[in-house]
């Protein structure tokens, strides 16, 4: 447990280093995940352990939004003249986004997979055509 | 205030595990609610535990700052957790790998509808470019948007909560659209949730099944990446941060 904690907290402090050595405006912790996720498909292989480490990690992540989120209390003021602009935007947004990537993604998906069939119907692949061949006299 | 409340309350506001306490009581609070509430997914634990923080803060007079200073040490997991989520990205690399071009131009599609359009909902009711630049960032991951709102010149705290209250409206909304829109695939969903709500959508994905927590995961990565990188250009090419 405390090998990969060590290995999740190394890789942080890697993509915070090579943050600020190349002053990337990405922060750290995104580019330690790129750098663990390169590093698993080069490994080739997910220990047990390192799996229990991230899946325990992960079980809190809700609760590390709280002490940013705290903070609306030092804005009342912005937030009291301001609320319907914000609200507005936040749901609409919110909106917007979830329904343009879940179709654009379907619709590519959909797309991919009408293609095959088409290539599949066009051109059947002769291991169909022997194993047709004993149904016909 | 009695003089008992000061003697007592000043230096336990002050101790290290303060704001630490408070903010594992809060969420403890609020998964307990949600718990007797059979999940309802309105009864959220964040904006409880938040809420009732508020109110003690408040009630106690207890500054933001004096707080933050000690619950920066739960703040400060939102970096191990980010490099964690390369886990379920690993197990779910076969699909990912599969739905590639899919994946980047839905996300690619997502961010620019979600920055882009709030931006002009904000701007069309009025809102001070201050707020529409704190504003701009709020669909990406915590740590990323309060980079991304100081370069741009928003408020960084505001955008914080911004991203907070988005979180948690995304992951409320995600998986009702979906439902409506008709999409079922766990791969479609989690990656709008992600596009939408970013951590904290994908830790609700992450509850409701593996492969859409991967995706979510993933969309918050990229959307986080592709913001990260394209808001400032796109800011400083439009003149808008000097606005």
């Amino acid at each position: 447990m405390v090998a990969s904690l060590t290995a999740i907290v190394v890789f942080e402090v890697i993509g915070d280093l090579i943050q600020k050595l190349a002053g990337l405006p990405i922060p750290g912790p995104v580019i330690g995940m790129a750098l663990l996720l390169a590093a698993l498909i080069l490994r080739g292989r997910l220990s047990d352990e390192l799996d229990r480490a991230a899946t325990g990690i992960l079980f809190y992540l809700p609760m590390l939004f709280v002490p940013a989120g705290v903070g609306v209390m030092a804005h009342v003021d912005l937030i009291r003249t301001e609320w319907p602009a914000l609200a507005l935007g936040i749901v609409g947004s919110s909106i917007l986004a979830v329904a343009v990537t879940a179709l654009t993604m379907c619709t590519i998906e959909r797309a991919w997979q009408a293609i095959r069939e088409t290539r599949r119907h066009a051109a059947p692949a002769p291991a169909t055509k022997v194993s047709h061949e004993p149904d016909v006299p | 205030m009695s003089p008992m409340f000061h003697d007592v309350w000043i230096p336990l506001s002050r101790s290290p595990a303060f704001g630490i306490a408070l903010t594992l009581i809060g969420y403890q609070l609020g998964c307990r609610l949600q718990r007797c509430l059979r999940g309802n997914p309105l009864c959220n634990p964040v904006l409880i535990a938040i809420g009732s923080i508020i109110a003690v803060l408040l009630l106690t007079g207890t500054d933001y700052r004096t707080y933050f200073e000690t619950a920066s040490w739960i703040h400060f997991l939102l970096g191990p957790a980010t490099v964690a989520l390369a886990i379920p990205l690993y197990k779910n690399i076969g699909e990912i790998r599969r739905a590639a071009l899919a994946i980047g131009a839905a996300v690619g599609a997502g961010a620019f509808a979600a920055s882009g359009s709030a931006m002009a909902i904000a701007w069309s009711l009025g809102a001070s470019p201050t707020v529409i630049r704190s504003i701009a960032a709020k669909s990406v991951t915590t740590p990323i948007a309060m980079g991304v709102s100081a370069q741009i010149g928003g408020i960084p705290e505001l955008t914080a909560v911004l991203v907070v209250v988005t979180g948690v409206f995304g992951s409320l909304c995600a998986p009702e659209i979906a439902a409506v829109l008709g999409v079922r695939c766990w791969r479609a969903r989690g990656l709008a949730a992600g596009v939408a709500g970013h951590g904290i959508a994908t830790a609700r994905m992450l509850c409701l099944n593996e492969t859409a927590g991967a995706f979510s995961g993933l969309a918050m990565g990229l959307c986080g990446l592709l913001t990260a990188v394209c808001l400032p250009v796109i800011f400083h090419f439009l003149h808008l941060d000097a606005w």
